[in-house]
């Protein structure tokens, strides 16, 4: 039937979408307050995890619960290296990113004969038994009470307040990340990813060697959690403690994928920005803030909950989470999925008659 | 360094089994839904959590009706197998058969809600919690141990046999293993699979119950308390073959047993690095032997 039809305008498209985005970000803080910008640095935090996450999950479809523990060897990474080696901070961001795709790689290996729920499974052990591996070696570390390292303060050149130099450190690796991720992907890499996700035996049958790619993926991501967790560390005021990588934190990690779905930009923004709404019970997106929901709960269901009573938050976040995978039947997953296959449908097959 | 004496031994092994009864019956919980419903229930330590809470409450709670330990617990059953029911229906069966990505969603959110319901209702400050057993210990030709430590030991066994006779003699129990089976085979001789499989959801809280009370004496109550517990009774499942009961429950022994017997005689495995331990175990078996000890290998067609 046709050619395909549009591809240099989708492309067009995209470019714009791009470039808006990086003007906005570059932007953004003539309207931020400083709070603001940090915590804005934090999202752009989520959104480098994120970015690394769907190269794992949204990609090559292995789940990680895990990814809470690559982001605490990244942040220790660096805490460790700047305040025992004095290592200036900027240089630790990237040795961060190596030490946790070393990480990566390592839990890769046990991982290669596991998919679906059972790496689910193991990933999560991972998360649940990072603390305590970190107060084993208190010297290291600091044990519980944690590790603080020489505050960061913006290079005097520029002139700007530590919390707008946050932003644009945080913001422009951010950018880095996608735009490597995004190299990454358009090519053989990506499409043989993508043959792992939806059939491995398939994938195999083209020539995808899969320990090398599923290994790939799971350092490459591990990387980017890296980097995300030594920017995490540099951000929270010079500061890291077992708690701050807790259970948790993993777990947001994979409803900020879910919710950003696979590989549009606008939609990693949206899981960065959640991840941090979630954390931060002020931190407002278009002036509601998560108390705000429960206050929507009250509206609804003319209750009387007290929105700042301990446990409402997550239990409403709870609730609210399985409501929107019920309401979608096959799932956030199953959604994405059906989109990006009639994209690819689209992209690869138009014309040719589907089985 | 410890001097290495046979009762010291003994006695590590004994306090072995009785943690890991604890760990055996919310890993049978973890299986028995597993093999039911193909879910893995990340929430299943939350659940537990949760049945505690309101063993608390009927029990301890001066607010609450502060009832006889064993109405008290009896009761706890009843409600968690119910709410183990209600939830199958309302949370898990609409995700039936969705991406596996999409169940360990709804299982994580549930597991969320539940610890924001109880730190919500309850507080999040660390409970008493009575036993059922005395902690008096016995003098047993030099190896000490506690009535609570042979208690855990003879509920878990206890639970087991019924659970036994319940599958191997019930035509209920039948129906739920011909269910988990296979499902069309089951519902085309008329075994109503869709109840079957809340069944199994309301028994697995019970276990879950069953774990969290015998837990909360030792590690106290608090909406965190079932984390570390999840965690073992996961490499419990894990070790014995996520598809087998039996598995669960030798698994949960032999991992009670060894853990002491690391934190005890490998000073790497004292404290809290058990957890490590357990994350030992489960990444372990999976690299090695998938299938656990008792599970069956299965076959995938190509």
């Amino acid at each position: 039937m046709t050619t395909v039809p549009g591809l240099r305008g989708r492309a067009a498209a995209s470019a714009i979408s791009a470039a808006l985005f990086v003007a906005l970000v570059a932007l953004l803080p003539l309207v931020l307050d400083d709070f603001e910008a940090s915590q804005y640095a934090y999202v752009a935090i989520y959104f480098i995890a994120i970015c690394g996450l769907n190269i794992l999950t949204g990609y090559t479809g292995q789940i990680s619960l895990g990814h809470g523990a690559f982001m605490a060897v990244g942040g220790y990474t660096t805490a460790i290296l700047a305040a025992k080696a004095g290592v200036p901070y900027l240089l630790t961001i990237p040795l961060a990113g190596i030490v946790a795709g070393v990480a990566g790689l390592l839990l890769a290996v046990p991982a290669l004969r596991l998919s679906g729920l059972y790496l689910a499974l193991a990933t999560f052990g991972v998360a649940l038994a990072t603390p305590a591996l970190i107060k084993k070696y208190p010297d290291l570390t600091g044990g519980s009470t944690g590790l603080s390292f020489d505050l960061v303060s913006a290079p005097s050149w520029l002139g700007l307040s530590t919390n707008d130099w946050f932003y644009y450190l945080t913001w422009t690796i951010a950018l880095c990340s996608l735009a490597a991720a995004w190299l990454l992907l358009r090519g053989r890499t990506g499409r043989a990813f993508r043959a792992v996700r939806d059939s491995e035996v398939a994938a195999v049958s083209f020539g995808v060697h899969l320990p090398t790619y599923k290994m790939l993926a799971f350092s490459v991501s591990a990387f980017y959690a890296g980097i995300a967790g030594a920017l995490f560390a540099i951000v929270n005021l010079s500061y890291v403690s077992p708690e701050t990588f807790a259970l948790r934190l993993s777990v947001y990690l994979v409803v900020g994928t879910v919710a950003a779905g696979l590989g549009s930009l606008w939609g990693i923004v949206f899981g960065a920005l959640l991840i941090e709404w979630l954390t931060v019970p002020s931190f407002e997106v278009a002036t509601v803030s998560r108390t705000d929901l429960v206050d929507i709960v009250n509206a609804v269901a003319r209750t009387s909950i007290d929105p700042q009573a301990l446990g409402i938050s997550d239990f409403v976040f709870g609730a609210v989470l399985i409501g929107v995978m019920l309401l979608l039947p096959t799932g956030a997953g199953g959604l994405l999925r059906r989109g990006v296959t009639a994209l690819t449908d689209r992209l690869y097959t138009r014309g040719r008659p589907t089985s | 360094m410890l001097a290495f004496t046979w009762t010291d031994f003994a006695q590590q092994v004994v306090s072995g089994l009785a943690t890991g009864s604890i760990y055996a019956s919310l890993a049978l919980a973890i299986v028995i839904i597993y093999r039911s419903t193909g879910v893995i229930n990340f929430a299943q330590g939350e659940m537990a959590m949760f049945s505690t809470f309101i063993a608390w409450w009927l029990i301890a709670d001066p607010g609450g009706p502060e009832l006889h330990l064993w109405i008290g617990f009896a009761l706890t059953l009843a409600i968690s197998f119910a709410g183990g029911v209600a939830l199958e229906r309302l949370v898990i069966r609409p995700v039936e058969g969705a991406p596996v990505l999409t169940i360990v969603m709804v299982t994580l959110g549930l597991g969320i809600a539940l610890f924001g319901l109880a730190a919500w209702i309850w507080g999040a400050d660390t409970k008493r919690f009575p036993s059922a057993f005395s902690t008096r210990t016995v003098d047993l030709g030099g190896v000490i141990f506690s009535i609570q430590d042979v208690g855990f030991i003879a509920v878990t066994f206890a639970a087991v046999f019924c659970l036994w006779l319940f599958f191997r003699y019930t035509k209920v129990g039948l129906g739920l293993r011909a269910a988990a089976g296979s499902r069309d085979a089951s519902r085309l001789l008329g075994v109503r699979v869709s109840w079957m499989l809340a069944l199994a959801w309301g028994l697995a809280a019970m276990l879950g119950a069953l774990s969290g009370v015998m837990a909360a004496p030792t590690i106290f109550l608090d909406p965190n308390m079932m984390r570390g517990v999840l965690l073992y009774a996961f490499a419990a499942a894990v070790l014995g073959g996520l598809d087998s009961p039996i598995g669960a429950v030798v698994g949960g022994l032999v991992l009670g047993v060894t853990l002491n017997l690391l934190g005890t005689y490998v000073s790497f495995f004292g404290g809290e690095m058990r957890l490590v331990g357990g994350l030992v175990v489960i990444l372990g078996v999976l690299y090695f032997r998938p299938a656990g000890l008792f599970g069956k290998t299965a076959v995938r067609r190509v």
